[in-house]
């Protein structure tokens, strides 16, 4: 039985100045069981009240189900005391969503592109790839454990 | 979210998906393929039309998969991917590294 996870939903002034947007932080532990529950939580509200087409509530779901893969797998290495921290900043125009884990951190730019194709067949280095692909605007802090994804809403 | 597998009249090991493949369930998939080969299957299909999503986790699996099958002297298909998921083989350049079909039927008369 995975740990539960810690939900917190709250109205704030949007940090860019203009109009309130909504703060959404989730605390989850390091197991890949909470994963899915995770994600459909901060995607359902990531998209309430607003008339999303399919293909933003997919891209929402890889990059949040990707980043907490990471969070969890090679962040904190699957470490039952560690927990990933999930910051989403809804606002009118634009959705932020941080995701941090308290692991060591890991130099983004050594990733090598799972599309050269002496990269095609590895098992493994596919999901910052996707992040990149399926987000606006990828940003990592100085430590490289916590990304910051920034879609524009269409 | 589970594998199940059937036979085809043509002797084809088929592997359906339902649900999703992903980080938690990758390892079962990669046993029941494992226990196919094993047993001297050498035509495999694994077929997606009743998975909603897969993540690079479960893509890294099925790239090992078709390793495993190769090494084995097999082949292997993929059929049933919906526009999202095909969408994402795309991006990766994996619909370059497998054989996808749009059907299970168009992917075991391509054996």
């Amino acid at each position: 039985m995975p740990s539960p996870l810690r939900l917190c939903v709250r109205r704030s002034p949007a940090s860019g100045g203009s109009g309130a947007a909504t703060l959404v932080t989730l605390r989850l532990p390091s197991e890949v069981e909470c994963i899915e529950e995770a994600v459909e939580l901060v995607t359902r509200h990531c998209l309430a009240g607003h008339d999303a087409p399919h293909k933003t509530r997919f891209r929402l779901q890889v990059v949040l189900s990707e980043a907490l893969s990471n969070a969890i797998m090679r962040g904190n290495r699957e470490d039952r005391g560690k927990w990933v921290h999930i910051r989403a900043e809804l606002g009118p125009e634009v959705i932020q969503l941080v995701v941090t884990d308290e692991g060591p951190g890991f130099d983004p730019a050594a990733v090598p592109e799972p599309i050269r194709p002496e990269q095609l067949d590895e098992a493994n280095g596919r999901g910052l790839y996707l992040i990149r692909k399926l987000v606006d605007e990828v940003r990592f802090n100085e430590q490289g454990n916590s990304i910051c994804m920034t879609l524009r809403r269409p | 979210m589970s594998f199940s597998q059937t036979k085809d009249a043509s002797g084809v090991a088929v592997l359906q998906v339902e649900g999703q493949l992903i980080v938690g369930n990758r390892q079962e998939l990669k046993e029941m393929v494992q226990t196919a080969l094993d047993r001297g299957e050498r035509r495999l299909l694994i077929d997606f039309s009743r998975t909603g999503y897969i993540d690079s986790s479960g893509l890294g699996a099925l790239v090992s998969i078709s390793k495993k099958i190769r090494e084995a002297g097999g082949e292997l298909r993929l059929s049933g991917l919906n526009e999202d998921l095909r969408s994402l083989f795309e991006l990766t350049k994996l619909d370059t590294l497998f054989a996808i079909a749009e059907t299970p039927q168009q992917a075991l008369a391509s054996f």
